[in-house]
């Protein structure tokens, strides 16, 4: 490493690299005609963006746009092209012009923005002065816990984080109300197995699927100590549940995860984080604050040998707190995607028996 | 010793990155679908799989080469399945391999003829 130039950033040079081909896959998405082909390169598009926030340290974030962008979205987005035409066609030019005006003044306005940022990892920006640094010198106090994201995102703003599950949740309300919960008719038993191209998916996907579910519960349980948490652990956990659908078929999957309990459980997961607030504000805290978890006389009954050192001895209510909610969060995120992709899922079947029918 | 190590195991990472260019230039200059596919499959595989054995030299015996061993399984395990499902729906879906003596075309000699479907 000496014998690079001192004014040699590696960071900055990666940033460089990682944004041109940012730039380069969004100017091939909006050229190219073929939607099948657009939604790869949108998929690309999201694994560069999770590269880049990992450069930027930033891992819990890269996590889930690896997840969500690269992963879920891209099968659901392919779902629903089943549904449609593959190709776009080109507009006339003069139909564009509105558009482009919009894109331009939208993007002046985002750079007049990033000019007035303060410098990545300036240490007297306010968001790192004041808020950011309160939180860093708080969280080992309060919470005791190693991963300060995880802390802000489940106790401290546990108010947004239980508007963005119930965000999700309404998401996936929202396609459910749309497309359905998945195909009406039973789905035909499949095909003789003689003359099977899949075999060697089939096979892969058996030894997969079981770790990408243990890689879930990972990264649920140890998104106190490091990067992960309910949300990317209920995409992951999603994830394995549709590549399951994608190698053996819908209805085997409906036949082992129903839509019935899909649903039921993405309801279960806000219900939970909002009860978890409930039984707080019973034992006498705020709405969701997680000191107030157990009632005094319970806390009074933990074993010495639960609690540990006594430095973590008062912070029981909040490790359990999180916990829970961040068992809420991975029901719903995991349940709901499964559910919107029953719906696409459900459709592409009809559609295709439609087809068959003409 | 760790520092003969870890440049064996930089050694490793160049060649894998040397590798996997190989297959960015293979998967752009071979002629048809199966043998791009064959070079974007064994080099990604090899190039990942050398990055990573590589990695594991630089990091010696911690925790790390536990996880990047985990990669490594991982990527053993995705990549070539992905490369034998693309080739396996080329060809249920029709897709005919080009079988014949290979001629080097030039660029703008092949602008001027429209593109078949056989076409590389």
């Amino acid at each position: 490493m000496t014998a690079l130039p001192s004014s040699f950033d590696v960071t900055l040079a990666l940033d460089i690299v990682l944004l041109v081909m940012l730039l380069v896959v969004a100017g091939a998405v909006a050229r190219t005609r073929s939607l099948l082909a657009a939604i790869i390169m949108f998929s690309v598009y999201s694994l560069i963006s999770a590269v880049w926030l990992v450069v930027m340290d930033a891992p819990d974030v890269a996590f889930t746009e690896a997840v969500v962008g690269a992963g879920v979205s891209t099968i659901i987005l392919l779902g629903a092209i089943l549904l449609t035409r593959g190709e776009a066609e080109r507009p006339d030019w003069r139909r564009l012009i509105a558009p482009a005006l919009a894109c331009i003044a939208v993007g002046g306005l985002l750079v007049f923005a990033a000019i007035g940022l303060p410098g990545l990892g300036d240490a007297a920006s306010p968001a790192n002065a004041y808020v950011g640094r309160a939180y860093l010198e708080a969280t080992p106090k309060d919470i005791g816990m190693p991963n300060v994201v995880t802390a802000v995102l489940s106790s401290y703003r546990s108010f947004d984080t239980l508007g963005e599950t119930t965000v999700i949740f309404a998401a996936g309300v929202g396609v459910a109300l749309m497309l359905g919960f998945g195909p009406r008719a039973s789905l035909a038993p499949p095909s003789a197995v003689i003359g099977d191209h899949h075999v060697v998916p089939r096979v892969a996907a058996k030894l997969l699927i079981p770790l990408v579910a243990l890689f879930a519960f990972y990264v649920q349980f140890h998104g106190d100590l490091g990067a992960g948490g309910g949300f990317q652990a209920g995409v992951i956990m999603a994830a394995a549940i549709i590549l399951h659908a994608l190698v053996f078929g819908l209805r085997e999957t409906m036949a082992a995860i129903p839509p019935r309990v899909a649903r039921s459980l993405a309801s279960l997961g806000v219900l939970l984080y909002a009860g978890i607030g409930v039984i707080c504000m019973m034992n006498g805290g705020g709405f969701l604050d997680y000191d107030y978890l157990f009632p005094p006389s319970v806390e009074q009954q933990i074993p010495g040998w639960l609690l540990g050192d006594s430095e973590h001895a008062h912070h029981w209510g909040q490790h359990f707190g999180i916990m829970l909610i961040e068992l809420g969060v991975l029901l719903t995120v995991s349940a709901t995607m499964v559910t919107i992709f029953y719906g696409f899922g459900g459709r592409t079947v009809e559609a295709a028996r439609q087809e068959a029918k003409q | 010793m760790d520092s003969v190590l870890s440049w064996i195991g930089g050694g490793f990472v160049v060649a894998g990155v040397a590798l996997s260019l190989l297959g960015a230039i293979g998967v752009l200059r071979f002629p048809d679908f199966y043998t791009r596919i064959h070079a974007a499959s064994i080099t990604d595989t090899g190039g990942a799989s050398l990055v990573l054995l590589g990695l594991c030299l630089i990091a010696g015996l911690t925790l790390t080469t536990l996880k990047l061993v985990f990669v490594w399984v991982f990527v053993m395990l995705t990549t070539p399945v992905a490369a034998n499902a693309l080739a396996n729906a080329a060809f249920s879906s029709g897709h005919k391999p080009r079988i014949g003596t290979f001629q080097i075309v030039r660029t703008d000699e092949r602008r001027k003829t429209p593109r078949g479907p056989d076409a590389p």
